[in-house]
């Protein structure tokens, strides 16, 4: 794959762009990553990206790869022969695939009630991610990584939103680690392998961000 | 059994393709090489209905179970906690839920059984992969607002509901199938939802055969294949569900 061209267009605090960004680590893929500003969206990203204009769209040899799943099994599957993200067992698979479309369904809308509303509805915001996070937690169960021994698909599609927990415990005034000290502890366990704790932002970081957000809606 | 002994099931099928073999064992044995294959849906799902194409285009034998979503049965709620939605396929006493994990599931476990669900290349999985996530995301909000809103909701439902079924023409284009010569996991996502397009006419007056004509005609080329057109449910049927469903949502 010498001669592969690999072009990330991401935005620094998402964490649907830092699952893309592990798992091009994780494979020891060199890319060009380009940061795009959301409100001014770059030409490059409208054409490779036409039907939902989103981040991050993953371009491998001038071809787009849009939503983030999508884009960590096109590199599990491109990238074959170099530590694999999901088991090679059609059920566990399907396992897998689970949980990330779980993720994917559930937390990111209904954390962002946690820092984008106020009174009962961001309670009601908090309390149904505390449920979704018992849920995940209970998915994990006594094993190191959702991949099972080792860190897979489960553990990619998840990880990123730690680095945004600061965020939430700040703006919901509650302890996650109070509330799902295993998921914590899992979390703490993927901070050691360097493709997580190179990608993920600084919980500060993301915190001053989610600031401005809500300084832009009124709300700070 | 085929996950524990994979070369000794490998080695039992190549037997039954002797005739003496194959003539001789009991039809239990044949069906599905000792597979318990049980669908959990309802009959009018667009979801359901993929996975019903997928198991006939595979050939394999299961039992179909219909669920009342009024009254869940406790089979459904053990087998999807999480969710507690239909389909869901038992293999071996052992859920896979989510109608398109569902497919590529039945597509990886029976592999050797063609055709194949999904292309091989990488790009042509991701293409094929976010066109069936488009009709997820889309479509079924498109059409439930339809179905499930008011009559004076419906232009405004409508509309929206057209363009993206204006997308997705636009990504068919001259091609026979969405992936190009072979009917694949795209065509399986959408095609259910031909079966409610009558639905949808009779309801809020939504003209699919004028806007989008090319779709129409995808669609009756899909409709050909036998194991599309047993697997999806008669339209009138599905009108005559929604008209109850209106009536007990009150929108009538």
């Amino acid at each position: 794959m010498a001669n592969d061209e690999v072009i990330l267009l991401d935005f620094w605090p998402s964490m649907f762009g830092m699952r893309l960004r592990i798992a091009l680590a994780e494979k020891e893929i060199k890319y060009e990553y380009k940061d795009e500003d959301l409100r001014n969206k770059s030409p490059l990203l409208l054409q490779m990206n036409p039907i939902h204009k989103k981040i991050p769209v993953l371009i491998h040899n001038g071809k787009p790869i849009c939503e983030s799943i999508i884009g960590v099994e096109y590199i599990d599957e491109v990238w074959k022969d170099k530590a694999p993200f999901l088991p090679s067992h059609p059920y566990e698979r399907a396992q897998a695939r689970f949980w990330a479309d779980y993720i994917d369904k559930k937390l990111y809308d209904t954390a962002r009630k946690i820092y984008t509303t106020t009174g009962d509805e961001q309670e009601a915001g908090k309390k149904d991610f505390i449920e979704i996070l018992k849920v995940l937690e209970g998915a994990l169960g006594e094993k190191p990584y959702y991949g099972g021994d080792n860190f897979g698909f489960g553990d990619i599609a998840l990880i990123g939103f730690y680095c945004w927990f600061h965020a939430y415990e700040i703006y919901g005034n509650f302890s996650i680690e109070a509330e799902c000290p295993k998921l914590v502890a899992w979390a703490k366990r993927c901070m050691k392998r360097d493709s997580v704790a190179k990608t993920l932002p600084d919980q500060h970081k993301v915190l001053e961000f989610v600031k401005i957000l809500r300084e832009k809606l009124g709300l700070e | 059994m085929i996950h524990e002994c994979p070369k000794l099931v490998g080695w039992a099928k190549r037997c039954m393709e002797r005739e003496s073999v194959s003539t001789s064992l009991p039809d239990q044995y044949k069906k599905n090489m000792g597979d318990e294959v049980v669908l959990l849906d309802t009959f009018v799902s667009v979801f359901g209905m993929r996975v019903r194409i997928a198991l006939a285009e595979k050939g394999i034998q299961y039992e179909y179970k219909e669920e009342d979503l009024m009254n869940k049965s406790h089979l459904l709620l053990q087998m999807n906690p999480i969710h507690k939605k239909i389909p869901v396929l038992i293999h071996n006493g052992k859920p896979i839920c989510e109608s398109l994990i569902i497919v590529e599931y039945i597509d990886e476990v029976w592999k050797d059984k063609s055709p194949p669900l999904m292309p091989s290349d990488p790009y042509k999985r991701a293409h094929a992969r976010f066109w069936a996530d488009y009709i997820g995301k889309k479509i079924y909000d498109g059409g439930m607002k339809i179905w499930s809103s008011k009559v004076e909701e419906h232009k405004t439902a409508n509309k929206e509901f057209i363009e993206c079924l204006k997308v997705l023409e636009g990504e068919l284009g001259d091609k026979p199938y969405f992936e190009g010569e072979n009917f694949g996991l795209v065509d399986m996502a959408f095609i259910p939802y031909y079966s409610w397009f009558p639905v949808y006419k009779k309801l809020s007056n939504l003209n699919i055969e004028a806007e989008c004509p090319k779709f129409v005609a995808w669609a009756q080329r899909c409709m050909q294949k036998e194991n599309v057109s047993k697997s999806l449910v008669d339209p009138d049927k599905v009108y005559e569900f929604i008209v109850l469903f209106r009536q007990k949502i009150g929108v009538a």
